[in-house]
């Protein structure tokens, strides 16, 4: 078997006393679609955060293709292919739609820090943004501020941003967060679109999104995974069952 | 709101491709040829003082912009850069041997690199962080510097500070900068150069980054960007700028002092620089030249003239933080529309009583003024052309009466002319 | 060793009216995330406030009425000012105060002059309290530490005895929650920031006789004031009392023990050049304490910066 894309190795995180993350297994192949879910409170987000260094880990490694994360700065992480979207969208407000979608481009095409291009007259840049644009259907807003989008529009361009870099390794914190059903149903293929050929890993509230887009999914309850398969596996496992789908239809209903 | 901004998205991205140089040169070339000409409409040696001035006030408000407006970094002691080139190139100017081998227009490089060289060493960890910490660490680094300058005399030349003579550089073509209007030249030049490159940098990769880093450093770190190398390659090239313009201060004012490095010119640059507008490439450039003629005027007619700096600052803070450059813009979704004309009228029923109500109000304070500080028996006072006794009551009456009219009928029309306003930004014919 | 102790009481003395700036500087800072810049003219505003007072009722009037008017304008600044401010982010609320100083020095100017007001200890506060050695210690500078003392005493009984205290340490650290608890935080913060600056005018009164009421006086303590906050590590109250008392003593010291550069330089082992006059260093070689006591505490401050950016007391700058 090849390297994983990204593998979890007793990964735990403490605040304080609180153990929120408490000591996690997991290995997602490549091009594997990976869903997390559990209730809420289960530490999704954070293990999410520990992943990609905004918090550092109490003790456990992170690897992304077989190379150990730890003590790296998330813009290191990010360029050895690991890219990340935010629960809360976390987007440029003031800037255009376009200039988004350059920024997240200007990395990956090797422009580093330089002083010596001018952003406007290259066509890599400007034609790469326009095809992300264009995945996302957002290239008739290209010159609007990205703050005065709609809600979902301001979430595709979050994803947008996210694949724009070319990373292989993506990770969606919650895509469908406070999403009408038309608007998860859009974003939800839209997913499907832009990573095709990459490996996913997505923490999600939505049963719908993760039964439909997830090759296997892991269950986060209380910091620690108690189940991990597909998707019909996990559905029938008692467990979860009693962890997360009771607790869920019983929200519903 | 989505509404009003969104224009034909075909159009925009035809215009992207194609006009956008011919667009943007504009401005340019219509600068350079009013800048070339000016001289020739103010011909006196005082008015070319003045333009040298705003020129200087140019470079160094739109480097400090680097920082403040696109890099979100806000310094409190921006004029140590400045302040340091000039001093660099003071002390070229006074090393014979080199200097004479030199033409003086090159000397700003100098001003530059050692501005730079500065910026490299307080940016290597001032540039840790935006925000509060930043501001605080270039309050101290700055307070630092300028107190050195009596403590570290070989260089900074104590309380006299430094001077030389700019005419002793290798004549350039003949000229050896003797007269005020070849330095004017020399001046401009330089104005043209550093703000072209200055746009530039702002259209570079590293320069977009910087925007970026302002608005969302987090964001931008998860895109690859090392906030901090953002926040210090945006530094290092401010500290560049800043130092060409302490080295056109040095090269048109001959002396530096103490008076160049410490707070309060570094309070002066983020006020002109606030003024003028953050938000926009163009704004310190306004904002420099409202300034230096706010200054050259107020501080000819009054003693109080910071006083209203001061106010003006505050107003802006509070109620214009976009600057003069923010207010302009605001009109061209009135202008696009084809609706501007419609402004003019309400603008004239209130702005200029407003105007006047302000003038009043500045005649009480200075008044008030007077009373309490002119030496006993110096009852006499002038202002607006008119000589009169500020003991009597009577031109304290006029003046009440005059902000009171001034300022209330503003207020009273005020509504119309947010009226105005806001039909003159809806699109479509009248409601 | 007499002069040691002559020091301690002076730079207590300094380390103490730091505090009672730092304190409220903090205080706000940590409250609302604004550094406060024209919190060093609220001081200002305090002397001069008490000069004024204390020319009609006498010095006890104003040592009692100042910081409240004080803190009244400064509340008003709050409500009026930085709140409208706030909307546009810290930066903007940053300039804002810094606006604000400049002004605040102008209008004292533009009120009072520029000279030095006549504002001097009051006459049952004139004498000698006791002489170490010769060193004669006056009694206002006692007066200064139980004024400044009691004062610090008694903002830590509020802060941690009292629910209104309670309250302002839970919104330090969770503005939102306490808001949702059915608080009112903007109330609270327009408190705070009276009480802050009403700290700041009580330095003022107590400061201005003997350090002078002039209108550069903010500015000269201000930069003093925002270091102190930034290597006590900002937010941290006790970092803000440690700072507060460490720049009081080494200032001080510097100043009364004449140490040489050169002394410091030969002792580490690095012998003074041959000819001083033409080394570009010369100046540097002939530096005493005294004359760099003034500027010690920014270089402590880019020391601190350097080897621990959030400060002595800092919590990890996130």
């Amino acid at each position: 078997m090849s390297t994983p894309a990204l593998e979890l190795t007793g990964l735990k995180k403490s605040f304080g006393k609180a153990e929120i993350i408490r000591g996690i297994d997991l290995s997602i192949g490549k091009a594997e679609r990976h869903a997390i879910i559990g209730p809420n409170g289960a530490g999704k987000s954070t293990l999410f955060n520990l992943i990609t260094a905004r918090f550092a880990p109490t003790s456990g490694t992170v690897k992304l293709h077989g190379e150990n994360l730890a003590g790296l700065e998330p813009f290191q992480i990010n360029r050895k292919g690991l890219s990340r979207s935010f629960q809360i969208t976390n987007i440029f407000p003031a800037m255009t739609v376009f200039e988004n979608v350059r920024c997240a481009l200007l990395w990956s095409q090797g422009y580093k820090y330089s002083f010596w291009h001018l952003v406007n007259s290259k066509r890599d840049l400007t034609e790469g943004a326009e095809a992300i644009l264009d995945q996302i259907n957002l290239l008739e807003r290209r010159n609007l501020p990205a703050g005065t989008l709609s809600y979902a529009e301001q979430r595709a361009l979050e994803i947008g941003i996210t694949i724009a870099g070319g990373a292989d390794v993506i990770m969606l914190d919650e895509p469908t967060a406070g999403m009408s059903n038309t608007e998860t149903d859009y974003i939800t293929d839209l997913i499907l679109k832009v990573t095709a050929g990459k490996t996913l890993i997505m923490v999600e509230h939505d049963m719908g999104v993760v039964f439909g887009l997830a090759d296997r999914i892991s269950v986060l309850v209380y910091g620690e995974i108690i189940a991990t398969g597909k998707p019909a596996d996990v559905r029938a496992d008692a467990r979860v069952q009693e962890a997360y789908l009771g607790a869920a239809l019983e929200a519903e209903h | 709101m989505t509404d009003q901004l969104s224009t034909d998205p075909a159009k925009a991205v035809e215009r992207m491709r194609a006009g956008s140089m011919t667009l943007s040169l504009a401005p340019w070339v219509i600068a350079t040829v009013v800048l070339v000409f000016l001289p020739m409409v103010f011909t006196n040696n005082s008015a070319l003082t003045i333009m040298n001035q705003m020129s200087i006030t140019i470079v160094f408000a739109l480097a400090y912009n680097m920082l403040l407006g696109q890099g979100g970094m806000l310094s409190f002691g921006h004029a140590v850069y400045a302040g340091v080139g000039g001093f660099a190139c003071m002390h070229i100017m006074n090393m014979s041997d080199f200097f004479e081998t030199i033409p003086l227009v090159i000397l700003p490089i100098f001003g530059g690199l050692f501005g730079m060289g500065l910026a490299m060493i307080v940016g290597s960890f001032s540039t840790r962080s935006a925000g509060t910490v930043f501001a605080m660490i270039s309050l101290g680094v700055g307070e630092l510097i300028a107190a050195c300058s009596v403590i570290i005399v070989a260089f900074f030349g104590g309380e006299e500070g430094i001077s030389g003579d700019r005419t002793y550089a290798q004549p350039f073509f003949g000229v050896e900068f003797l007269q005020q209007i070849e330095v004017y030249y020399l001046t401009i030049a330089w104005l043209i150069i550093s703000a072209a490159l200055m746009y530039l940098w702002s259209r570079t990769p590293v320069g977009r980054m910087a925007n970026a880093v302002r608005d969302n450093p987090e964001r931008a770190q998860f895109l690859g960007y090392s906030a901090r190398w953002v926040r210090y390659y945006s530094f290092i090239a401010s500290g560049f700028f800043a130092g060409i313009a302490g080295g056109l201060f040095a090269i048109n004012y001959e002396i530096l002092t103490e008076e160049n490095l410490n707070t309060a010119s570094s309070g002066v640059i983020l006020l002109v620089t606030f003024l003028g507008g953050v938000g926009f490439f163009f704004g310190p450039i306004i904002g420099a030249i409202a300034f230096t003629l706010l200054q050259t005027v107020l501080s000819l007619s009054t003693e109080l003239w910071a006083f209203y700096a001061g106010v003006l600052f505050v107003a802006t803070v509070m109620f214009f933080p976009g600057g003069l450059a923010g207010l302009i813009m605001m009109h061209v979704a009135a202008f696009k529309l084809g609706k501007a004309s419609g402004l003019i009228k309400p603008y004239l029923k209130t702005l200029l009583p407003a105007a006047i109500g302000t003038l009043g109000l500045a005649a009480l304070v200075e008044m008030t003024f007077h009373l309490r500080h002119a030496a006993t028996g110096d009852d006499e006072m002038t202002i607006f052309w008119t000589t009169f006794s500020s003991h009597d009551i009577l031109p304290w009456v006029i003046a009440v009466v005059i902000t009171a009219v001034g300022l209330g009928i503003a207020k009273v029309t005020a509504p119309s002319l947010k009226e105005a306003w806001n039909e003159a930004n809806t699109a479509g014919g009248a409601s | 060793m007499d002069l040691v102790l002559v020091n301690l009481i002076d730079g207590l003395v300094t380390g103490l009216l730091l505090f009672m700036l730092s304190a409220g500087l903090t205080l706000i800072f940590s409250m609302m995330g604004v550094l406060n810049f024209a919190h060093a003219s609220f001081y200002m505003l305090g002397a001069y406030f008490a000069y004024q007072i204390s020319i009609a009722l006498g010095f006890w009037m104003g040592l009692l009425i100042a910081p409240l008017i004080v803190g009244v304008l400064g509340a008003g600044v709050e409500r009026y000012g930085l709140r409208r401010v706030h909307q546009y982010g810290h930066v903007p609320e940053l300039i804002f105060t810094f606006g604000l100083a400049l002004l605040i020095e102008e209008l004292v100017q533009f009120i009072w002059g520029k000279n030095q007001m006549p504002y001097s200890v009051p006459d049952v506060l004139n004498f000698t309290a006791f002489a170490i050695s010769g060193n004669s210690i006056p009694a206002y500078k006692i007066f200064m530490i139980f004024i400044s003392v009691g004062i610090f005493l008694g903002l830590l009984y509020v802060l941690t005895k009292t629910r209104v205290g309670m309250i302002i340490q839970a919104a330090l650290s969770y503005p939102r929650t306490v808001e949702a608890l059915g608080h009112n935080v903007p109330l609270i913060f327009m408190g705070v920031f009276g009480v802050g600056t009403a700290l700041a005018g009580v330095a003022g009164v107590i400061a201005g006789p003997v350090l002078g009421t002039f209108p550069g006086m903010a500015f000269v303590l201000g930069s003093i004031v925002f270091v102190t906050i930034v290597i006590g590590g900002l937010g941290s109250l006790w970092g803000a009392l440690v700072a507060s008392l460490l720049i009081g003593w080494i200032t001080t010291f510097a100043k009364s023990y004449n140490i040489e550069m050169e002394n410091i330089l030969n002792a580490i082992g690095i012998s003074t050049p041959e000819d001083l006059s033409e080394s570009v260093f010369r100046d540097f070689w002939s530096l005493t304490s005294p004359q760099i006591a003034d500027i010690l505490p920014y270089i402590l401050m880019v020391l601190i910066l350097i080897f621990r950016p959030a400060g002595l007391f800092g919590k990890r700058i996130s």
